[in-house]
């Protein structure tokens, strides 16, 4: 605190905040500056918060305290990284997109994880279901039973995903993918076009379902109170224990940690020189792939992640695990339930297959669950081919 | 060799007959017999131990193994949107190490170098701008300690005891010591008279990662005390936090600490994000929610003994400790009660609480072998009492997810073992 008035200088910071406190509730289309619990409930933050606003204001206009830093923003820049939405609609572009055209998008792009119907796939979250479920005990929270702004949807899904190929959606196709998200909680019709025409038209049904921050009017007063030390109560019991439930992973973690020291024990004890253990562990292969190339293929594999794993203890998620893939058949992962198209193909995963499909995944096996665009350079796919192959 | 190490802490959780009957055993110091590790010689008295070279950067010794980031599987779809939690139960003091301080990511730790790193300030600025890594080392730099908590720490336990070990249960928070800019000085920088009246102007900062988390934080707060933060512990950011470059929000969640922050742009209002609406809301038992709930409530949490952090020791001199925090300031008092709430007596800060720090307590006691229910309390300086399940439960229901700061109970048995539960 005395650090900002050192700063700031301020004077007459009592009136300042009793200023700039009275237009805090101006009435405005978005949601107003809130009845902040930080400033309201801290000791003394109104006073400093809001001087430090008008201090801001004074030494700003002067020009103060500027470095000279930095360089200014281009157009183009900020309008490749501003590309946020109001609520107000405020930064939405122009465009439009069905329902119709959503349902393929959503399809091919998102229903791996979130289900043809936007219901869910496993853990992966639900956008639709959950209508008047906020009081139960189990709430489900969707865009259609929570989100109060459509425009939270649009920005979200043009900015974050498809998950793990995030911004690579055009401006309609992201209308068209809301529209069809709008339509899977029955919130607009199956002819339904949206459009940053008649965005602001859409009724959330949970707009109403949110309130300002008010711990500091139900909660702290309650709570600010001196404690009691002594007969607090007359009788403690247990009423519930964690063992119960047994969910917690102690176990597998404090076997992992016990097994490492126990490796590094085993080393020690018998005295093996470091570099035998290393080469039994590393497998020297006769045909040794590139290290340099490996290790590029294990970036590469950055962009498989979000669905597939590799490795030991690798399983299935929402592409099948893919160890040992380089040279076995297609489609033939245990207990992978793979589309249509795959259950079909014969064939085995040479490199020369692999780089085929990983080019262009759709064209190589049209209606392929795997929703990736494809790897566009060659040296990608070479490297993460023998990153695959280094797995068996 | 193999007798070096400690008792196994596994065996001892796995009720081993013989490791615990050994370890309650355990009295004032009686020797049975001269102790080989005093009267012979040890290796390590004789040979020579690793060369100056051996470890350019150096990670813990390998018997420490065990303290490590752990995250609950079931918990989230997948690792690169998930969460790991701080091993505060085997931690001491206050500053947590960055190799273990836990993790939240919504697209994975990206790895983005200084190079490549830029900063945009726009929006309602006189000049929008454009700083590079090393425009940012040329402003004035401020160092400052905070926990940074994220707003679903202890979520799990709404509706009971689940999760068994601190580690689990509140070990989404780690406290370090930031330098950076006042995000006020690059504000500055850019201009605010474009902003006219700053009262009801937010800002909104968003990350350079595929999710960007982005979210509004109100003029006010980012004028007060809000860091641009580029080391962490007197070293750069580990990437997992944000490396080069990430937000600090003294006392708020956790999920507001933009990693990777690529952009800072003032707004007329709020942008009600996903992060601000679908997460970080906390509904009530009516199925209406809160939202704006940034502070992070005064909270403690007794670290050892705990579920993972048993007593080996039996009977006799004990040491009881625990972190404490409140985002609304310093801690002023921390109580312990070993009876499950009936009696408490005052513990011993080991420093004078510090702003939206954590606070470490010590309770050095004497335990006579028997059942406890050791519980913590926090106070803050702004005469804050920290709530128990019950009183929270009254106010919220059980659906709230985010910023449950109740009295956390663990029940320690006379065998030393601990079981987190939940008390009447
Ligand atoms: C590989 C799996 C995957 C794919 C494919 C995917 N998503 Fe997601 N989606 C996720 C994950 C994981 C999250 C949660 C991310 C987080 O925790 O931040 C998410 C979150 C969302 C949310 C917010 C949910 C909420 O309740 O907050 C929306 C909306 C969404 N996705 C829409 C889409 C759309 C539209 C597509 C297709 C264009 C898509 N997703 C493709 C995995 C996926
Ligand atoms: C959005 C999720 C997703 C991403 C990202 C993804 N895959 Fe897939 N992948 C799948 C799914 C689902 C399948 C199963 C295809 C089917 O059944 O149509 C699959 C199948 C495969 C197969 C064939 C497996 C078999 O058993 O025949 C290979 C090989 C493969 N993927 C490699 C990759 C590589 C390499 C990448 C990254 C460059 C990648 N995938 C990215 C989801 C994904």
């Amino acid at each position: 605190m005395s650090k900002s008035l050192k700063l700031f200088g301020g004077t007459a910071l009592g009136t300042l905040a009793v200023l700039t406190m009275s237009v805090n509730f101006a009435d405005r289309n978005i949601a107003s500056f809130p009845d902040n619990p930080a400033v309201m409930t801290a000791i003394a933050a109104p006073v400093v918060s809001s001087g430090l606003i008008s201090a801001a204001n004074a030494s700003t206009s002067a020009g103060e305290g500027k470095l000279g830093l930095g360089r200014a923003a281009l157009p183009e820049e900020i309008a490749a990284w501003d590309v946020d939405v109001s609520p107000d609609g405020t930064g939405l572009p122009v465009g439009s997109g069905s329902v119709e055209d959503g349902e393929m998008l959503f399809s091919e792009n998102c229903a791996v994880c979130h289900g043809e119907f936007a219901e869910g796939v496993g853990n992966w979250p639900e956008l639709a279901g959950g209508e008047g479920t906020l009081a139960n005990e189990d709430p489900v929270k969707t865009v259609g039973s929570y989100w109060p702004y459509l425009s939270t949807a649009w920005d979200y899904v043009h900015r974050s995903m498809p998950y793990g190929q995030a911004q690579t959606l055009s401006t309609d196709e992201v209308y068209a993918i809301v529209a069809y998200i709008l339509y899977s909680n029955f919130l607009v019709e199956d002819d339904f076009v949206l459009s940053n025409e008649n965005f602001l038209e859409v009724e959330m049904p949970n707009a109403d379902g949110f309130i300002v921050d008010d711990r500091a009017e139900t909660e702290y007063p309650i709570w600010r109170t001196e404690p009691c030390m002594e007969n607090c109560k007359d009788n403690v019991e247990i009423t519930m224990r964690a063992s119960v439930l047994n969910v917690t992973p102690e176990d597998e973690a404090a076997a992992e940690a016990e097994k490492v020291i126990e490796a590094a024990n085993a080393v020690t004890e018998t005295e093996a020189p470091v570099e035998e253990v290393v080469a039994a562990v590393e497998e020297p292969a006769t045909d040794a792939p590139d290290p340099e190339l490996v290790a590029a293929g294990e970036k590469v594999f950055g962009k498989c992640k979000a669905c597939h794993q590799v490795g030991e203890d690798a399983s299935n998620r929402v592409g099948p695990a893919l160890n040992g893939i380089v040279g076995a058949e297609i489609g033939a992962v245990e207990g992978f339930k793979y589309s249509r198209v795959f259950d079909e193909m014969d064939g085995t995963w040479t490199e020369e297959e692999l780089a085929a499909f990983l080019a262009d995944p759709r064209g190589y096996a049209r209606g392929t669950k795997m929703s990736f665009a494809g790897l566009k350079s060659e040296e990608d796919i070479a490297a993460v081919t023998a990153y695959l192959a280094s797995f068996d | 060799m193999s007798d070096i190490l400690k008792p196994s802490r596994r065996a001892f959780l796995r009720g081993s007959a013989a490791a615990a009957a050994g370890l309650t055993a355990a009295g004032a110091a009686r020797a049975s017999g001269p102790d080989p590790l005093i009267t012979e010689t040890q290796d390590w008295a004789i040979y020579f131990g690793e060369g100056v070279d051996a470890t350019p950067y150096g990670l813990p010794i390998q018997y420490e193994a065990d303290v490590v980031r752990r995250n609950v599987e079931w918990l989230t779809a997948d690792t690169t949107s998930s969460i790991n939690f701080t091993p505060i139960h085997a931690l001491d003091g206050t500053i947590t190490p960055q190799g273990c301080a836990f993790e939240r990511h919504h697209s994975g730790a990206i790895e983005l170098r200084k190079e490549d790193y830029r900063l945009m300030i726009n929006g309602l600025v006189d000049t929008p701008l454009v700083f590079t890594y090393a425009d940012l080392e040329r402003f004035p730099r401020e160092n400052h300690v905070y926990f940074c908590e994220c707003a679903a720490n202890t979520g799990m336990e709404w509706a009971g005891a689940q999760l068994n070990g601190a580690q689990f249960t509140h070990g989404m928070i780690h406290n370090m010591e930031y330098t950076g800019v006042s995000l006020r000085t690059l504000l500055t920088e850019a201009g605010l008279d474009a902003a006219g009246d700053l009262s009801d102007k937010w800002v909104y900062v968003e990350g350079a990662d595929a999710s960007s988390n982005g979210r509004s934080i109100p003029m006010d707060k980012a004028l007060d005390d809000v860091l641009v933060a580029f080391k962490a512990n007197g070293e750069a950011l580990r990437k997992e936090h944000g490396y080069p470059v990430r937000l600090v929000v003294p006392g708020w969640e956790g999920n507001m600490w933009v990693k990777w922050l690529r952009r800072v742009e003032v707004m007329d209002g709020p942008v009600e994000s996903r992060e601000e609406t679908s997460k970080y809301t906390d509904t009530l038992a009516d199925g209406t929610s809160r939202k704006w709930t940034w502070v992070m409530d005064a909270k403690s949490v007794v670290t050892s003994p705990s579920p993972q952090s048993p007593i080996t020791h039996g009977a006799g001199p004990l040491v009881i400790t625990g972190l404490a925090w409140s985002g609304h300031g310093a801690i002023t008092r921390v109580d312990v009660s070993k009876d499950g709430g009936k009696t408490w007596e005052t513990a011993r800060l080991a420093k004078p609480g510090e702003k939206m720090a954590l606070t470490r307590f010590y309770l050095d006691t004497e335990w006579n072998g028997e059942d406890m229910l050791l519980q913590s309390r926090a106070m803050d300086e702004t005469g804050y009492v920290q709530p128990t399940k019950a009183q929270l439960r009254e106010v919220r229901g059980e659906n709230s997810i985010y910023h449950n700061n109740c009295i956390q109970t663990w029940h320690v048995k006379p065998n030393g073992e601990a079981e987190n539960v939940e008390v009447s």
